[in-house]
């Protein structure tokens, strides 16, 4: 039997609401909660745990001690409920270490300092405020460690001077970038070998501006983990960078050293590396060298989650399809134009998630840094547990350390799905 | 439509001569010597691998020849590197899959290598943009982004990008294979208000009508060869070699 093939439209279809089920919290629940019999099972039991769980948890936490003077006090009033009283009296050790107590004011400053210098790399908007992240490291240095305010403005002066002196080459004599650089590089360490030191000093006679000096030994608690995390954060970001595009690069040597280190770093457990940092260096550098305890940590910190961080960044730089490159080449853009305008930006992108990770790994990763015992929040717990009052305590004091990384974890974790939004394009 | 061929002169925009390349041992474009006159427009066709892409990319370089020369408006690529930028900062190229920077808009797509390349003010450069955005007819697409564009619409902005380099010579790479049938011709339509507009033009392409209307000269190439080249009435009608006749038999044949 054959069935007519011919048709047209007689009339046409508005499109009209779909049906109650499918939208809505109904349609909500429906789809998400109770899609199958399965599920509708899961949904049920996830329920069950959770209540269970929050329903010992909530009488615990809430009818928590804060005021009592032992552990012993607590469980006398009533062992049933949290001791938050350690927190109570060490709140200020878990914060700022050894720090000396009149001094708090000093990391309190930089924290906050800290909250404002990031604003401005965060939001583009307030991009105009850039300078002040720009001198944000300096400043949080003197205000950490103390000492001459010279001695730290140096730095920035002689940086200055050097990119002044560069620039000058290229505007007025020199055409070359190269030999501009080295000149400009020479330029600078002839200041800071020669010139730097007695600037110092007769800027300290002229206008003594110091702060009472503190010792990296006395750093700890929160303040510490925060050091070292934000300082391998912002550093191991644009290593990670180069060294991503050096393991891409076609010039063979440079790409052996950046597999290299990178194979190299990654294979050794950062724990090992801490143990270098604290005790094999010194047999290597020349006997009474003073290299801080803090910056050595820094160092290694940085060098491992920039090995981590060359591997994301190749990742999103393997995402990208090569007709970017060839587009990118065809209009007459150089390498580092190319790279800094087409490729990176889009290879950041894709990387969002998998940097952010790497930043989370390495602010948790700080904690490791009780093995060598420098006094980070998991270092002083310890010590708070072998006070006799606090002998025994567990869960409040791990709860509170938690709590705290978890904030500073799951802020990194918002912006970074914030940023993912923003900078989607398509659609 | 009468063909204006007033345009072609004597001066030599690309010279190719002896070129060889391989891909490994892959032998893909064998002896081929060419020469290009200022304003001249070539269609070159031919069966898939037979080395027609790869021969346009020698001329920007984004393929490297391992033998015999390139000259683009009297500079020989080299592996000077200088060079190859100045070459194709001259030389637009315009690809099969758009290659838009997806992470900018349309205006920034056009104006991106004009500022760095050319350090062109960015009030000029987003002038010399709309000029070109109107020029492929979409001024009205310049703050959407390239995944918000149809097929047809990203490869107008991308020959806009590649004009606003104000290039001597255009090269297209099989610009409409990748578009559904309806936005093919607007891209056509482009390209054919460029060629009269005089541009020097190197097009490949399997749209035998554009072929026929535009080209002053077709070019058939087989095997990494030149296998016939000639005034598109000519090789249409006439085609000498027996490869051409079967291509041709192949593609209008249906």
């Amino acid at each position: 039997m054959m069935t007519k093939i011919a048709f047209v439209r007689k009339k046409e279809i508005p499109p009209s609401a779909p049906p109650i089920t499918e939208v809505g919290l109904i349609g909500w629940l429906r789809q998400n909660l109770f899609s199958s019999w399965l599920n509708s099972i899961l949904t049920v039991l996830s329920v069950y745990f959770i209540v269970i769980i929050l329903w010992d948890f909530i009488p615990w936490a809430y009818g928590g001690h804060w005021n009592t003077k032992s552990l012993r006090e607590c469980l006398d009033l009533d062992p049933d409920v949290a001791c938050f009283s350690v927190l109570t009296a060490r709140w200020k050790q878990l914060l700022f270490g050894l720090y000396p107590a009149e001094e708090y004011w000093r990391p309190t400053l930089t924290f906050i300092f800290l909250l404002l210098a990031i604003v401005p790399i965060l939001f583009p908007k307030f991009f105009r405020f850039f300078w002040f992240s720009i001198i944000y490291p300096g400043l949080a240095v003197w205000l950490l460690w103390g000492g001459s305010f010279w001695s730290i403005s140096i730095v920035y002066i002689g940086l200055t001077l050097g990119a002044l002196f560069f620039l000058t080459l290229i505007r007025r004599y020199l055409k070359n970038y190269m030999i501009a650089a080295i000149f400009a590089f020479l330029f600078t360490a002839v200041f800071f070998l020669f010139i730097s030191n007695p600037l110092v000093g007769l800027l300290n006679v002229i206008l003594p501006i110091s702060l009472p000096f503190v010792e990296s030994l006395k750093m700890g608690g929160f303040t510490l983990s925060l050091i070292v995390g934000v300082t391998g954060i912002v550093a191991s970001f644009p290593i990670g960078i180069l060294l991503a595009l050096g393991r891409q690069s076609n010039l063979p040597v440079i790409k052996m050293i950046c597999v290299g280190f990178i194979e190299f770093i990654r294979g050794v457990p950062l724990i090992t590396l801490l143990f270098v940092a604290s005790v094999l260096l010194n047999y290597f550098l020349p006997p009474g060298t003073n290299f801080d305890i803090v910056l050595r940590v820094v160092i290694m910190v940085t060098l491992f989650s920039a090995a981590y961080m060359a591997e994301v960044i190749r990742g999103g730089l393997a995402g990208l399809p090569l007709g970017q490159h060839e587009a990118s080449a065809s209009l007459g853009l150089t390498y580092w134009q190319s790279q800094r305008l087409i490729i990176m930006p889009q290879a950041l992108k894709i990387s969002i998630p998998g940097i952010v990770n790497t930043f989370i790994g390495l602010f948790k990763d700080t904690t490791l840094v009780s093995i060598i015992s420098l006094r980070d929040p998991v270092g002083l717990a310890s010590t708070i547990r072998a006070d006799q009052k606090w002998n025994g305590i567990y869960w409040e004091l791990y709860v509170a350390i938690g709590l705290m990384f978890f904030i500073f974890c799951w802020g990194m974790s918002q912006y970074s799905q914030y940023l993912e939004r923003k900078l989607k394009t398509d659609k | 439509m009468e063909k204006t061929k007033i345009n072609i002169t004597d001066e030599v925009a690309i010279h190719i001569s002896d070129m060889n390349k391989w891909f490994g041992n892959f032998h893909v474009l064998r002896d081929i010597n060419l020469e290009v006159r200022r304003g001249e427009r070539i269609v070159v066709c031919g069966p898939s691998g037979s080395g027609k892409s790869t021969l346009i990319r020698c001329i920007n370089r984004l393929e490297e020849h391992q033998k015999g020369s390139i000259i683009v408006d009297g500079t020989e690529l080299t592996t000077d590197l200088k060079n190859i930028d100045k070459i194709r900062s001259e030389v637009g190229m315009v690809f099969q899959h758009f290659n838009l920077f997806p992470h900018l808009t349309t205006l920034e797509n056009c104006t991106l290598a004009p500022m760095w390349v050319r350090e062109t003010p960015e009030k000029e450069a987003t002038e010399i943009a709309m000029e070109m955005l109107e020029k492929v007819k979409i001024p009205e697409q310049a703050h959407k982004y390239p995944g918000q564009l149809s097929g047809g619409q990203q490869q107008r902005v991308a020959i806009a990008r590649s004009l606003c380099m104000k290039p001597r010579i255009m090269l297209f790479d099989e610009v409409t294979s990748a578009l559904d049938p309806e936005m093919i011709k607007e891209v056509l339509d482009t390209m054919i208000q460029l060629a009269e507009e005089g541009m020097t033009m190197i097009c490949v392409t399997h749209e035998m009508g554009f072929a026929r209307q535009v080209a002053d000269r077709v070019i058939f190439m087989d095997d990494g060869q030149i296998v016939e080249q000639n005034e598109p009435e000519e090789f249409f009608k006439n085609p000498k070699s027996d490869r051409t006749k079967l291509f041709l038999s192949q593609i209008l044949g249906h």
